[in-house]
């Protein structure tokens, strides 16, 4: 690896976008750009909730528009609105809905399962891609977690004894 | 049709999902014809993002062409080929006024921190995002941008993201005329960082990472003096070393939550998800800047909390800097850019791929295999 120094000079478009009022850098308030446009609505009408939606208690309303896709189900569910309980700030709202997460992640293997699919992992991880350019990683992987579950049923095994 | 479906951690498939449907009177429905995966999505891919519902679809970026739009729609029309910006932003309130598109108070219930973003968890407003052959786009009135004719798809789709991000980093560093400016992260997000430094005037640009094709890209393609932490002891001795020991003017962090680096924020942020990711790179940044210096982030973290020296930041008087770019209002200046010449997103496409193999995509870049840099998806729709 080379650490020569770069010469500027030789940038295309070095220094075309300095600016001294940049300073102390962007974004500065505009107080001029507060009162808006008195011909122009603050808000547009707002979009019909047709699922459940989940919303901070920091907030006082909706706003016009939000996103609709995998409303929450389940028991991750459950955790998730428990978790609205509480503002942004609290470490348990978002400890929560991590919790959640992994919760959910159980929940998509028994959706796969209840329409007759058995959730193809290793594709789903890319597994193709690894042969392609990371045999040697792969085998060693494959090796270690034989060895693992080999191991953990002997384990099994001896203690069943 | 046809959309990338996050089943947990690490693992992403294609599925048939219903084709989306305009749900506001400003909504437009897009056909996607390039769409990435972005440095930030695989911090969704690794499970770090809290409230990732399975069966979501990822992508904030994204190019396509109108297919449908709402009644209240007045500067777009069907067959338009647009460029969207991954903030999902009104241009009404009181923070889009202000030009902050990226902290859109109109378009996120779940989130007050957070503003609306395409295919980025429900923490972001639960949207679907663009990795599939169509895409609901809200405000379609303010955020979408019509693609010049001259422009190629490819340099359009890094501008709804890479580019808008990487600017502003260096914008937000407040950059004088021969100032220093250490970058870390050697990502996609962090080379174009590196770059447009050089366009506000910087005097040295030094990148830090530990991937050794990224860092020969960058230095090839910013052009930046290149290192790799893992060759450096302590990096922020290092930094202090070649800046007179005084620190470089300016740092970006251009990592966030995936910084390699420490194993303490390894375990604590990345492993055990206590911290909002492993902050290792804004630890260093902002131990290594200079007093009174500015410490910019575009590299994004969990909204957790992490582990950083604040106390220095207060002992050395250091501005910080941070925000989502604001690709909106950047938009025309980086057009502008792009066809004059001085930058050239397209180059950082090592990958092009199609969204059929969007598993194979993510595990690549996610492992940093092929010497991928960044890769594109382009949908069965897009390719004719």
């Amino acid at each position: 690896m080379t650490h020569r120094p770069v010469d500027p000079s030789t940038i295309p478009g070095w220094g075309i976008d300095a600016d001294p009022r940049n300073d102390p850098t962007y974004p500065m308030r505009d107080v001029s750009k507060e009162t808006g446009d008195p011909g122009r609505p603050m808000r547009l009408p707002r979009q019909e909730p047709r699922v459940e939606l989940l919303v901070s208690i920091e907030r006082t309303d909706l706003p016009a528009v939000f996103g609709t896709t995998v409303p929450p189900s389940g028991l991750s569910g459950t955790i998730r609105r428990s978790a609205f309980r509480y503002s942004e700030s609290h470490w348990a709202h978002w400890l929560m809905l991590m919790a959640a997460d992994r919760v959910n992640v159980v929940e998509g293997v028994v959706q796969d399962l209840g329409r007759g699919r058995i959730p193809n992992v290793p594709a789903e991880m890319g597994v193709r891609a690894e042969w392609a350019h990371n045999r040697t990683g792969l085998v060693q992987k494959v090796a270690i977690v034989g060895a693992l579950m080999g191991l953990g049923w002997l384990l099994l095994r001896r203690r069943a004894r | 049709m046809l959309a990338m479906n996050y089943r947990g951690p690490y693992r992403v498939r294609l599925d048939r999902k219903p084709i989306p449907v305009c749900e506001h009177v400003e909504d437009a429905i897009v056909r996607v014809t390039r769409t990435c995966i972005c440095g930030s999505d695989l911090h969704l891919y690794h499970g770090m993002v809290p409230d990732t519902r399975v069966g979501s679809t990822f992508g904030h970026e994204f190019i396509g062409v109108v297919e449908e739009i709402g009644p209240s729609v007045k500067h777009l029309a069907v067959g338009d080929h647009v460029l969207v910006p991954f903030n999902i932003a009104c241009g009404r309130c009181p923070f889009c006024r202000q030009g902050l598109f990226g902290n859109c108070h109109e378009a996120n219930p779940l989130a007050t921190a957070v503003g609306g973003i395409y295919g980025y968890s429900h923490t972001a407003g639960g949207y679907d995002g663009g990795q599939a052959e169509y895409v609901r786009v809200p405000y379609a009135d303010v955020g979408p941008c019509k693609i010049p004719d001259t422009m190629d798809p490819d340099d359009a789709v890094l501008l709804t993201d890479v580019v808008p991000t990487g600017y502003q980093a260096a914008e937000m560093a407040g950059i004088r005329s021969g100032d220093t400016v250490v970058v870390f992260g050697a990502g996609p997000v962090g080379i174009m960082a590196a770059r447009c430094a050089w366009l506000f005037g910087a005097g040295r640009v030094i990148v830090i990472d530990h991937v050794e094709y990224r860092l020969d890209f960058a230095r090839r393609y910013c052009p930046a003096e290149v290192y790799d932490f893992r060759s450096l002891g302590d990096p922020v001795v290092f930094l202090k070393k070649i800046t007179d020991s005084l620190g470089p003017d300016v740092c970006i962090d251009a990592v966030g939550g995936d910084a390699a680096g420490n194993a303490l924020h390894t375990l604590f942020g990345t492993k055990m998800k206590l911290e909002g990711g492993s902050a290792i790179a804004l630890h260093w940044a902002i131990n290594a800047v200079k007093k009174g210096g500015i410490v910019s982030i575009v590299g994004v973290y969990g909204p957790t909390g992490n582990l950083i020296p604040i106390g220095n930041v207060l002992n050395k008087g250091i501005t910080i800097r941070a925000n989502q770019a604001s690709v909106k209002r950047l938009l025309p200046k980086l057009i502008e850019h792009v066809e004059a010449g001085r930058i050239t997103p397209r180059d950082l496409i090592t990958h092009k791929v199609p969204l059929e193999e969007i598993s194979d995509a993510y595990h690549l870049f996610s492992a940093k295999l092929d010497g991928c840099i960044k890769p594109v998806l382009v949908p069965p729709t897009a390719r004719g």
